[in-house]
């Protein structure tokens, strides 16, 4: 059945038959015509933001919250151009958000026209894919392929680019539309072969680390996750992008890997005999010096995307296929497998590092607060059935670190690409994805004000979301290696927000929130409780920190995780015992 | 480092070039020669990419092209089943003292004069590189006054065909 409109129209309803019910955006000249039926549609919520980055960051968090793909639209060139950030940071994390952006019409393409920008070709190294619709009978069909592409395989963003006069211009649509993706082939089921030799190496092994990435929540594999390493007794590591997809409590977790990963993570990787890396990409972050990686280790390494496996550390075993799937057929071959591996010996090491190095901070002796301990806290009082997103920098290590996650999802921040600001507008769209949770903001003084002009829509829209604003009134990440690398030359680190430039509470007024402020560790505890009663306003709070806590441990950038330091000049003593 | 030859189906869409071609360069590879022409299936366009890799980096830059929505299907050609050729046409000068000695390569070399002007030939050649090189090298005495060079093309040897499989691809979409 075919029905007359025009592709603005055909765009709305193609939006509403994939199943879109939320889109972040900002309209424009281009994209106008698309902003005229989107007014009418019941189905599809559209949020106005205050700045098109945060519309990508919404649909970030919006799309980790739920599972769907998240949407942003903005207008021709700089509306476009100001969704890069967040499309590159999708792509980074592997998060299915499709971004519509509108085009100068077709006959002005390539004029230099106002409001111009190839946005394709700018988007094309940080897209899984992307389009240039210019002909309206193209929608309906180019819509499905994009949302069909950013939410199956390895997931990521997709971009469609559509010319003004291809929106004004009558069509006649058709659903379902039939899909023209012939290079396009994801593939989900492991080789029964890789999983028996994986098998093997796993009962051999005498020292193996399941090495838990982002891909396995992206499968929604951490249930079957839980069960393989329950069944095989095996010691787990989660990565910044797995946090929570393996519960923190589980006496099998040895904490996150990495740059400021805890000892006993880091300690387990580089003795390892055996790495069972699930859904991940070996990213410099977490192995550090890669000659010096694990060096005693084979590796299985599942991935849904090939060209991860290899890339930067050989796979003995290759395993190419959806997380979810790898781990079930590897507990089933476990369970036709008789034998164990003994890893006795294996966990009385990790439990040494355990005891020895467990994470820990100090105190300020002038009565300030210890940002780790607002963490603590944080998550004491609010609970693991919260979400938390976060920005990038110490507050983001602090919050992977000390919140302590038991859910799968319930830390979103930005981990590949690092953007600061991400914890704010990701928070809105995480709060409007899943309105019945929950939803916590960890952000630096830095971050926040990058983009916090999204409280604004926050209070507008009625999206209660909270704000932990860690605020130390510096780069806080920048500063502390100019402390510990450029001899404490503090060049451009300092925000000088102790001065109240700006006033965060008075800011977060401003915008119609709540604004709280805490500056002694035993307030924290009020403060944080005070925040949790109000449900109607967004809640922001100035957590003024001391400018001189760090992030420990810390494996120093391009060096080897064997020389990983738990305080300034501390190193860890390996194996005392042997 | 040695030279891998790939032969790269893609849907013939716009913006397919820039995207293999971007590819490359970001991820740090410098291509030799490049190649893009129809087939013999409307919808598909061949590109055929000479690079001078390493065999890990190839793996590498082979799968992220395979990632890539468009491409349909990528095959290394090995040079010794695969027919190669590339194509030049060369300005050499040419009067009426040096034209003999010039034609004399030219019949040599099973080339071609395809324009004559009182003191310059214009040739075209083809072949393999090697070939290629060779003959411009006994050319450059005359005086190469300009050149120019196709990027390579190449088919693999037999009956067997590399488009099959992406045809049914696509009639399996269409």
């Amino acid at each position: 059945m075919t029905e007359q409109m025009t592709g603005a129209q055909a765009l709305v309803r193609a939006l509403e038959n994939v199943g879109v019910d939320t889109v972040f955006g900002i309209p424009g000249g281009a994209i106008l015509p698309a902003y005229d039926p989107l007014y009418d549609s019941v189905k599809v919520r559209h949020v106005l933001v205050r700045h098109e980055q945060g519309a990508g960051h919404a649909a970030q968090g919006y799309a980790q919250a739920t599972g769907k793909v998240g949407v942003c639209m903005a207008t021709s060139g700089p509306g476009a151009t100001n969704l890069v950030t967040p499309i590159a940071d999708a792509y980074m994390d592997s998060v299915p958000i499709v971004a519509i952006t509108g085009q100068v019409t077709s006959e002005a393409i390539g004029t230099d026209a106002f409001q111009e920008a190839d946005i394709s070709g700018i988007t094309m190294p940080i897209t899984k894919h992307n389009f240039l619709v210019t002909n309206p009978d193209d929608i309906p069909r180019t819509i499905a392929e994009a949302f069909h592409i950013a939410s199956t395989g390895r997931p990521g963003p997709v971009l469609v680019d559509i010319a003004k006069d291809a929106l004004t211009a009558q069509t006649a649509f058709r659903w379902p539309p039939v899909m023209q993706l012939p290079g396009y082939r994801p593939v989900t089921r492991p080789h029964s072969k890789q999983i028996r030799e994986a098998t093997k190496l796993i009962v051999e092994s005498r020292r193996p680390v399941l090495y838990v990435g982002g891909g396995v929540h992206r499968a929604g594999a951490s249930a079957e996750l839980l069960e393989f390493a329950e069944l095989t007794g095996i010691p787990v590591v989660t990565t910044l992008m797995a946090r929570g997809t393996f519960p923190d409590s589980h006496r099998q977790h040895l904490g996150m890997p990495g740059m400021h990963g805890s000892v006993p993570a880091v300690g387990a990787l580089q003795r390892a005999d055996l790495l069972i890396g699930l859904g991940v990409r070996f990213d410099d972050r977490v192995t550090g010096q890669l000659s010096t990686f694990a060096p005693h280790a084979k590796v299985v390494h599942a991935d849904i995307d090939p060209a991860e496996i290899s890339k930067n550390r050989h796979a003995d075993v290759p395993i190419v296929g959806d997380c979810k799937e790898v781990v079930s057929e590897l507990i089933a071959a476990m369970r036709n497998e008789e034998r164990r591996g003994d890893y006795t010996d294996w966990w009385r090491q990790l439990d040494g590092y355990r005891e020895t190095y467990p994470l820990g901070y100090s105190e300020f002796e002038d009565g300030s607060i210890a940002p780790q301990y607002v963490m603590e806290r944080l998550g004491a009082i609010v609970g693991p059935d919260a979400l938390y997103t976060a920005g990038v920098g110490q507050h983001q290590m602090w919050a992977a670190q000390f919140i302590g996650y038991e859910r799968p999802g319930s830390f979103i921040n930005s981990g590949g690409a690092g953007t600061m600001g991400f914890a704010v507008p990701a928070a809105m769209g995480a709060k409007m994805g899943r309105p019945e949770a929950t939803v916590w903001a960890v952000d630096g003084d830095g971050c926040f004000q990058m983009t916090n002009q999204e409280l604004a829509t926050c209070a507008i829209e009625g999206v209660p979301i909270k704000v932990a604003v860690i605020n130390n009134g510096n780069l806080g990440m920048v500063r502390q290696w100019q402390t510990l690398f450029y001899n404490r030359r503090y060049s451009n680190t300092n925000l000088q927000t102790v001065r109240r430039i700006p006033d965060f509470v008075k800011l977060a007024e401003a915008y119609g929130c709540v604004g709280l402020r805490c500056e002694r560790p035993e307030d924290v505890d009020a403060t944080i409780k005070k925040a949790m009663e109000i449900n109607d306003v967004p809640v922001v709070i100035d957590f003024v920190v001391h400018e001189d806590a760090m992030v420990w441990p810390m494996v120093a950038a391009g060096t080897s995780n064997d020389d990983i330091k738990v305080a300034r000049d501390m190193a860890p003593v390996w194996d005392s015992e042997d | 480092m040695s030279r891998h030859t790939l032969s790269v189906l893609v849907e013939n869409k716009p913006g397919v070039l820039a995207r293999v071609a971007s590819l490359f360069s970001r991820r740090g590879f410098n291509i030799d020669s490049l190649a893009v022409g129809p087939t013999e299936h409307g919808d598909i366009s061949r590109m055929t990419i000479v690079v001078n890799v390493e065999d890990l980096p190839l793996e590498q830059v082979t799968k992220q092209l395979n990632k890539l929505v468009n491409v349909l299907k990528i095959v290394e050609l090995d040079p010794a089943q695969a027919v190669q050729r590339e194509l030049t046409l060369i300005k050499v000068r040419a009067d009426a003292e040096s034209r003999s000695g010039v034609l004399e390569l030219v019949n040599l070399f099973r080339a071609r004069c395809v324009d004559v002007a009182s003191d310059a030939v214009t040739i075209e050649v083809t072949g393999t590189p090697d070939k290629l090189q060779a003959f411009i090298k006994l050319l450059e005495p005359f005086g190469i006054k300009e050149l120019v060079q196709s990027g390579m093309v190449a088919i693999g040897r037999g009956a067997r065909s590399i488009t099959d499989r992406s045809l049914r691809a696509l009639d399996r979409t269409a």
